[in-house]
């Protein structure tokens, strides 16, 4: 598995465990220190803290949404307006929380790049 | 350090972002929060699994066993060993359909819900308070918890409903409260009574004193004797004239020199709707093919989601009772057990004054009244306000009651004059938990009139029957003592001789049992006839439904539970029925276009039933508002005099219209020529048929009244998608069927007397408080047809029945 898609896994299973218990801002920290510890560039972690949140948020909306709140998520969907989707409703959830995700990602990383000499190479750490 | 730039930069955003998601701005929501799978709205799904057909819970406080079955509307059964029990089971069984709305309402009745969304809510708030409705559900809670039983009651339905609170965590919030951000707070008996409160305000809080006084002033007395006589038409009254009376009447208190207020430009549009009514009657066993008797209900209420009532089967030692109540209060307010079945309209009389005050100097400390100056009592509202520091007002109290607006401002609702004082019966206590109490307990004639005793306002007229063959019906509330004509208008505060100088007793309310007719009715028409002693109030709801219902009744042999059922469908018009001959006669010899033809040709065809796809309706209501309009509105209209007044009633404009062409109000005093009445029904029709062309096309299907009338069920807080729009069905506000744009019949009931009890009802929602849920509108389809739903009315808690869908137990 490359270090990306063990980077997303990461987050996905940290995040959503954190968000049983915690708030759902706890994804921050979790993305921050993931991303710093796996060290990765900027971009990809952006996206790794994007996928991984987003999938935190995507399969359980996808599977409430087909479990029950069908019917409400449609309601709210309608209000937001979303044009009564359900399923965009559950798209744009998971992309918003995504988005904080990955951009608490993209701090750690370059928080990491910030911390280290340029000239090391980031993947050669581990802490 | 530069090199910390980016890093420092990137965190600030993703910080702000998780800010701005996890914070509600305004109206928007904190969009992460609600959106979240985890606590969010994803939460509040049902499933299956949610709802269990067998389960123990296991619930702190309970005496004994409870055991619950469920429907398959969802309807609790509730069987317990004691009332404590069963009003515990009562309160938490509510709240764990209905928790938003019955909390979301109490804070509506108390002025609270600035605490929920900001200073938008402040003048609403301040209003609620100044008006004095929590002041009269304290002193409502004091005679309440008085009382032995209904302090049990009371405080056995706080109990359950905490019950349920406490057990939620904040994802188990009901939906709304995660729109809106905040959450439950415990409940107490304070907030039932804040409930029956804001029923009253919504069903007596309208008051045409301030317009009436304005219309003296500028016409005087002759005008208002002519246009605004009292009780327009009582040929239909509810206690008809001749009723007996058992009892020697008390003296009435002598009319004072007249009064003239003072005249108010003020502004007197937040008050009570005008169209609220309901309709109820029951008919004899000698009209009936069972030989015992039927009853059947209909209050008109804003058609809300949720809806406004909750079904339930009350059973303990001592009562089996079923029905609707209202969320957040305990018992049973409109229903039947297996011996007797009651029911509730509103009462028109006139229960709220207002007294004009002359205070002694700025400071507002002392008014002048019999005599001497008296001392104002001050009280301190503190109002909390989301997002802002506490706002304190004081309010200034009288012996009459709260002075709404002491200063001059822009008063929140238009009916209320500045620097008067307001008497209103809800602000005295009463006990009207012990009056549904006594009702859902009732076996006989003897225990409906007991119960009635203690109930204050709002007042109701309450028709019963049993199954010993007996009828009745009695306007019931708390009824000041008035001299003729008293509180038409605005009342002088400083002469005592103005003041209400007591009560009707009782048992002299109007009442009537078993009249040789073989049935009662009422739909809020004048409450008794000519030779009742007292006066009750000079205006009331057009008779129209009420002479309809009766004319069905006077012709109703064989009846059976379903002659009640279409009698309740009856979408009529008699207004139409008896204006439409006249005012297409009018028309004679008028130059029409085709369209307009085409629209008088589709008005001679009818046969004045509001139905939904009918084409007449449509045309006729908007040409005979318009033609009202322009008859009255250069008079009596708030542009065209600048003063708050209103239009004289149904009844008397017909009169106009029917019989006096020539007079003197049909001119429009704004223009130079001299309009007849030919011209203005020709003007109003062309209006009508160009409006209606303008908004739908050529005249054809989309004509509909259904579309003209667009009955709409909205959700509680107006949110867009919760409710259900444009609802296909007939009815008008006129018609028995008085399924208007936004209001209508919010229960209908049927009730069958017998060995054997039956029942029908039907409310245009569900149940379940959750829109998430199948049960939230489930039956809007059923009512929308007019069809009722057989109840299960079960006798003991083992009883099978095909219906049952779910049986839990609370331990």
């Amino acid at each position: 598995m490359s270090r990306f898609w063990f980077l997303v896994l990461m987050i996905f299973v940290l995040s959503s465990l954190a968000q049983l218990l915690l708030p759902w801002w706890s994804v921050v920290p979790v993305c921050l220190l993931l991303a710093a510890w796996r060290g990765i560039s900027g971009g990809r972690a952006f996206l790794a803290g994007l996928l991984g949140v987003g999938l935190s948020w995507w399969l359980p909306a996808a599977w409430l949404n087909t479990h029950g709140a069908g019917l409400l998520a449609t309601k709210v969907a309608t209000l937001l307006p979303l044009g009564g989707s359900g399923w965009a409703l559950a798209a744009v959830s998971g992309l918003l929380a995504g988005l904080v995700g990955g951009l608490a990602a993209l701090s750690g990383a370059w928080a990491r790049q910030a911390g280290a000499p340029s000239s090391e190479k980031p993947t050669a750490i581990h802490s | 350090m530069l090199r910390f730039l980016g890093p420092g930069l990137a965190l600030l955003v993703t910080l702000t972002l998780t800010w701005v998601l996890n914070t509600k701005h305004g109206d928007v929501p904190p969009v992460a929060r609600l959106l979240s799978p985890y606590q969010g709205f994803w939460q509040n799904g049902e499933t299956a699994d949610d709802f269990p057909a067998q389960q123990t819970l296991t619930l702190p406080g309970l005496h004994q066993p409870v055991r619950v079955r469920f429907d398959d509307r969802r309807v609790p059964h509730i069987f317990a060993q004691n009332d404590h029990d069963l009003y515990y089971a009562q309160g938490y069984l509510t709240a764990r359909d209905r928790l938003w709305q019955m909390e979301f309402m109490t804070r509506v009745a108390a002025g609270r819900i600035s605490e929920v969304v900001g200073p938008k809510a402040l003048e609403y708030d301040r209003f609620q308070r100044r008006m004095g409705l929590p002041y009269g559900a304290e002193n409502s809670l004091h005679s309440m918890l008085r009382n032995d039983t209904t302090r049990v009651v009371l405080e056995s339905y706080s109990e359950g409903v905490n019950a349920y609170i406490t057990r939620l965590a904040p994802q188990d919030y009901p939906f709304e409260y995660k729109l809106l951000d905040y959450a439950p707070e415990p409940w107490q008996p304070l907030k039932c009574a804040l409930l029956l409160k804001l029923m009253a305000w919504d069903l007596s809080g309208r008051s045409d004193d301030l317009r009436m006084s304005n219309i003296l002033r500028k016409y005087g007395p002759q005008v208002v004797q002519d246009l605004f006589p009292d009780y327009p038409n009582r040929e239909d009254a509810i206690v008809p004239t001749g009723t007996p009376l058992e009892y020697k009447p008390l003296p009435t208190p002598a009319t004072p020199p007249s009064f003239t207020a003072a005249l108010t430009g003020r502004l007197p549009q937040q008050e009570p709707d005008p169209e609220l009514g309901s309709n109820n009657f029951a008919v004899a066993g000698s009209r009936s093919a069972s030989g015992l008797p039927l009853l059947a209900n209909d209050p008109h209420l804003q058609l809300n989601l949720p809806s406004i009532w909750y079904q339930v089967q009350l059973h303990a030692p001592g009562q089996n009772v079923y029905g609707v109540t209202i969320p957040g209060a305990p018992a049973v307010i409109i229903g039947f057990n297996p011996d007797v079945a009651w029911g509730v309209t509103n009462v028109g009389g006139d229960v709220l004054d207002w007294y004009q005050l002359k205070f002694r100097d700025a400071s507002r400390r002392q008014y002048w009244h019999d005599g001497k100056w008296k001392p104002v009592r001050r009280v301190v509202e503190r109002i909390v306000v989301r997002g802002q520091p506490d706002r304190l007002d004081t309010v200034l109290y009288t012996h009459h009651g709260p002075v709404v607006y002491d200063q001059n401002e822009p008063v929140f609702n238009k009916q209320t004059p500045i620097q008067h004082a307001m008497r209103w019966t809800a602000h005295d206590g009463a006990n009207e938990v012990q009056a549904f109490y006594g009702l859902n307990h009732a076996r006989s004639y003897q225990d409906y009139r007991r119960a009635l005793r203690t109930y204050g306002s709002p007042a109701q007229n309450f028709i019963f029957a049993d199954n010993r063959n007996e009828i009745a019906i009695q306007p019931n509330g708390h009824f000041p003592l008035k001299w003729p004509d008293q509180g038409k208008f605005i009342l002088d505060g400083t002469d005592a001789r103005y003041d209400w100088q007591g009560w009707i007793p009782m048992e002299q309310n109007p009442h009537v049992k078993d009249p040789a007719r073989g049935f009662v009715s009422s739909a809020n028409q004048p409450s008794a006839g000519l030779d009742y002693p007292y006066y009750l109030g000079w205006d009331y709801a057009p008779s129209d439904r009420g002479h309809r219902i009766n004319e069905r009744l006077a012709r109703m042999r064989g009846a059976t539970p379903d002659s009640l059922r279409l009698l309740q469908n009856d979408n009529l018009g008699i207004t139409a029925r008896q204006l439409l001959p006249r005012l297409l006669s009018l028309l004679a010899g008028a130059q029409l276009s085709p369209a307009q033809q085409r629209a008088y040709a589709e008005l001679r065809g009818w046969n004045y039933h509001y139905q939904a796809q009918a084409i007449s309706p449509s045309i006729f209501e908007l040409w005979y508002t318009k033609l009202v309009e322009r008859v009255w509105d250069d008079e009596f209209g708030s542009e065209a005099t600048g003063l708050e007044m209103r239009y004289p009633s149904r009844a008397r404009t017909q009169e106009l219209l029917l019989r006096q062409d020539t007079s003197r109000w049909i001119d429009d005093h704004r223009t130079p020529i001299r309009e007849t009445l030919p011209q203005l029904a020709l003007e109003s029709f062309r209006f009508a048929t160009d409006s209606l062309t303008r908004k739908f096309g050529p005249l054809g299907p989309k004509w509909g009244w259904t579309n003209q009338k667009s009955t709409d069920i909205n959700h509680l807080a107006n949110l867009t998608g919760f409710g259900r729009q444009d609802i296909a069905c007939g009815g008008s506000p006129v018609s028995v069927n008085a399924t208007g744009p936004r209001n209508g019949p919010s229960w209908r009931m049927v009730v069958a007397l017998g060995p054997q009890v039956k029942a029908y009802g039907i409310f245009p929602g569900g149940q379940s408080g959750n829109p998430a849920s199948a049960y939230y509108d489930d039956m809007i389809e059923t009512w929308r047809v007019g069809q009722l739903d057989e109840l299960v009315f079960l006798r003991a808690a083992d009883e099978n029945h095909p219906r049952l869908r779910a049986a839990w137990r609370l331990e």
